[in-house]
């Protein structure tokens, strides 16, 4: 009952700071995997492009996302943005003068980051729908490129919503990362909550659980929209 | 007047050499049938047709155009030119209606209405008016390859190409699909068939061509090429297959 009672009153105490940290994760998630689709969507057109150097491009991309830790790209952002917002803000204080680098920066990584992923995901389908697909639209009259979003890409993206998925929920446990810079999400939020109660254990087990509860959600979003779109 | 040209057509992947000099004229309202044992280049000799296979060297005209020129719009003159595939290669992921209607609709700019009036006159022609919004994988191989037939009529071909459209099939499901294509024969199509079935070659080709080892090895009409084959090699095919 001991237990029970020190849940209740942090909850009770700190159930704002954990709304407005749950709030500031999924606002960062929604925009940071939109964007980090339609990232992952273009790279992946552009790495099975004809056009050589569209296609190095792309493999640059994918190489150097995969190869460096989450943490570096978050941190070499934030300090790139550092300048360049200072220096922006120099000479444009009006337009510049309260963009929050902090933040911006979180969502610019995690779309970069999740965009790497998403693009070798997605080239994976594109690659895996059978030739004759391309051949008989060709055949039609259709160019390659009207294929593509035609005819592949929405076979392609419906068969890969379950990896897709996968990459999105990755992300979002990604952002508890930007912590590190001091982004006002779930996770940050709860280490200021502890670090006022000295309630450590009890404090991370909420976190988890509200983690825990939003991925099942999304889980179960997932699977609803896999079923709608899959093919008969 | 010849609705498909061909001259001196060779093909070759890398060091292999496909296609040695093939050359061909097929009249408006013809339907050839291409017979002949695998490997012998039949198969690809039909795709270089609409360019789906490259070629080296050679001239290639459909309907006075020249699909061996590197400047033809490919995509413009590909639709003058249906196919047939053998594994059908129907689009997965929409209806059957969608599936005719969908050329016509982005390609020829039909509206969606006149494009859904001439997909049923279609689906009717191949027998299948109540499947229109059955999908692909609903339907059995030889209703699939009717439906993959009613898409490229849907685009108004000039000529139809049929890569061994029955191949793929169970045994009992090859009537229905020659049936939709002699019906074809029939109202004038200009058709050129690979084809394994002979009784359709005899039956509704006006020529029928041997090919073997990326050559034309013999031509003629299909009464005097099954019953009087002139060529050694015709003579080894045609005795194992009959």
């Amino acid at each position: 009952m001991v237990c029970v009672a020190v849940f209740k009153e942090i909850i009770v105490n700190s159930y704002p700071m954990f709304l407005l940290g749950l709030e500031t994760t999924l606002r960062i998630f929604l925009i940071s995997v939109s964007i980090g689709f339609l990232i992952g969507l273009f790279i992946a057109l552009f790495k099975i492009s004809t056009f050589k150097p569209a296609s190095w491009l792309a493999s640059g991309y994918v190489n150097i996302i995969r190869g460096t830790p989450f943490i570096l790209q978050l941190l070499f952002i934030y300090t790139v943005n550092g300048f360049l917002f200072s220096y922006l803000n120099e000479t444009w204080p009006t337009i510049f003068g309260d963009v929050d680098t902090r933040e911006l920066s979180g969502i610019i990584t995690v779309a970069l980051n999740a965009g790497g992923y998403f693009s070798e995901i997605i080239r994976g389908g594109i690659l895996s729908i059978d030739k004759g697909q391309m051949e008989a639209s060709r055949s039609l009259g259709f160019s390659r490129k009207q294929t593509m979003w035609l005819v592949i890409l929405p076979q392609a993206i419906r068969q890969l919503t379950p990896s897709l998925a996968n990459q999105a929920i990755i992300s979002l446990k990604d952002t508890s990362l930007l912590t590190t810079i001091g982004i006002g999400e779930l996770m940050y939020q709860g280490s200021l909550v502890y670090a006022a109660n000295f309630q450590i254990l009890p404090t991370l087990t909420i976190l988890g659980i509200i983690y825990f509860a939003i991925i099942y959600l999304l889980t179960q979003l997932f699977s609803l929209i896999e079923r709608k779109v899959r093919i008969p | 007047m010849s609705m498909i040209q061909v001259r001196n057509l060779k093909k070759s992947f890398g060091e292999h050499v496909v296609l040695q000099d093939v050359s061909l004229t097929v009249d408006e309202k013809e339907v050839v049938c291409i017979i002949g044992p695998s490997g012998s280049g039949k198969s690809t000799f039909l795709r270089c047709l609409n360019r789906l296979e490259k070629f080296q060297e050679g001239e290639v005209i459909i309907n006075n155009h020249d699909y061996s020129n590197k400047g033809v719009n490919l995509n413009d003159v590909r639709k003058e030119v249906g196919m047939v595939f053998q594994q059908f290669n129907l689009f997965p992921h929409k209806t059957v209606l969608q599936n005719i209607t969908m050329a016509p609709i982005k390609l020829l700019k039909m509206d969606k209405a006149s494009a859904e009036k001439r997909a049923m006159e279609l689906l009717e022609k191949v027998g299948l008016k109540e499947k229109r919004d059955s999908y692909p994988s609903q339907l059995s191989g030889g209703q699939q390859q009717r439906v993959a037939i009613a898409r490229a009529l849907a685009m108004n071909p000039k000529v139809m190409l049929f890569d061994e459209p029955t191949s793929a099939l169970d045994p009992e499901m090859v009537g229905e699909v020659l049936e939709v294509m002699k019906q074809l024969a029939r109202e004038g199509m200009t058709m050129v068939v690979v084809t394994h079935e002979m009784g359709f070659a005899r039956e509704v080709s006006n020529h029928v061509i041997f090919m073997d080892g990326g050559y034309i090895v013999e031509e003629n009409s299909p009464a005097e090429l099954f019953s009087n084959p002139t060529h050694e090699r015709t003579k080894a095919f045609l005795g194992k297959v009959l």
